[in-house]
């Protein structure tokens, strides 16, 4: 069967996304890879949903949702600090580092 | 090994690689288009998975709608070209990988654990429930029915995104 390979696919897809968040500066790279992690659990939905029933896959159909509201809504505030700043190098945007 | 097992090998290979590439690449655009090849494999993936639907959904709606706004927005900004690499330096790099490498192992654990075989269906439920109410509709009926109060607050989630969205966006409102 392919869920255990499946959960290490995505065990491996969601490591991969957070060493792009914390090896990358570029906050729209950053932005991506928590994209990847989105992906990789669902990944790990699906996977099980082929075992425990239908709902993991309404779940993915909602993470969807989420994913696509919150790119439109992350983005907006990238090119707002972009216009602001005229860089997206997160170690330039410190106004909240005190 | 049935076929089935050496196309979900294939397109985990191919996931996995590119988004090593993805998370590597100095180029945001490169690095979007890396991530266009991964999602495509996920609905790869999907589809051996049983999960059909949810596969075009993924094309539909990552490959094509999240990322077209990804490459919008970079090619807006005029990202294209990095003089200088934004991966943090030796020390970053180290912390980075080994803390990724830590929680990749700790969730890789979970593979051997699993849920507990009471519970599983059997192997082909989700084929046969697909074969009896069509791929679409096997997931739409829970979809409409048990799932129906948290599919109208998505509506309420999406109008509330694009709002926020013009308003950050404009320059004046």
């Amino acid at each position: 069967m392919l869920l255990g390979p499946a959960l290490l696919v995505s065990a491996v897809l969601f490591a991969l996304g957070v060493a792009g968040v914390l090896l990358r500066r570029n906050a729209i790279v950053i932005f991506m890879c928590v994209e990847l992690m989105l992906n990789a659990v669902n990944l790990t939905f699906v996977a099980l949903a082929q075992r425990l029933g239908v709902a993991g896959q309404v779940f993915v159909f909602f993470v969807m949702a989420v994913a696509a509201a919150e790119a439109a809504v992350g983005l907006a505030i990238i090119l707002a600090i972009y216009r602001h700043r005229q860089t997206l190098n997160l170690q330039n945007i410190n106004l909240l580092k005190g | 090994m049935s076929g089935s097992v050496i196309i979900f090998w294939a397109f985990a290979g191919l996931a996995i690689g590119s988004a090593v590439f993805c998370i590597t690449r100095r180029s945001p655009v490169a690095s979007a288009l890396w991530l266009v090849v991964t999602l495509f494999s996920l609905a790869a993936l999907f589809v051996v998975l049983d999960a059909q639907f949810i596969a075009v959904l993924q094309v539909l709606v990552y490959a094509g709608a999240i990322m077209v706004l990804f490459l919008f927005v970079i090619m807006l900004l005029n990202l294209g070209r990095q003089a200088a690499t934004d991966i943090k330096g030796p020390l970053g790099l180290a912390v980075g990988v080994a803390l990724a490498g830590v929680l990749g192992f700790q969730l890789g654990v979970l593979r051997v654990a699993g849920p507990p075989a009471a519970i599983l269906l059997p192997p082909d439920a989700m084929a046969r429930a697909a074969a009896e109410q069509g791929m679409v509709g096997s997931v739409a009926r829970p979809l409409f029915d048990a799932y129906l109060v948290p599919f109208e607050i998505t509506s309420v989630l999406l109008l509330a995104a694009i709002v926020g969205a013009v308003v950050l966006a404009k320059r004046r409102l």
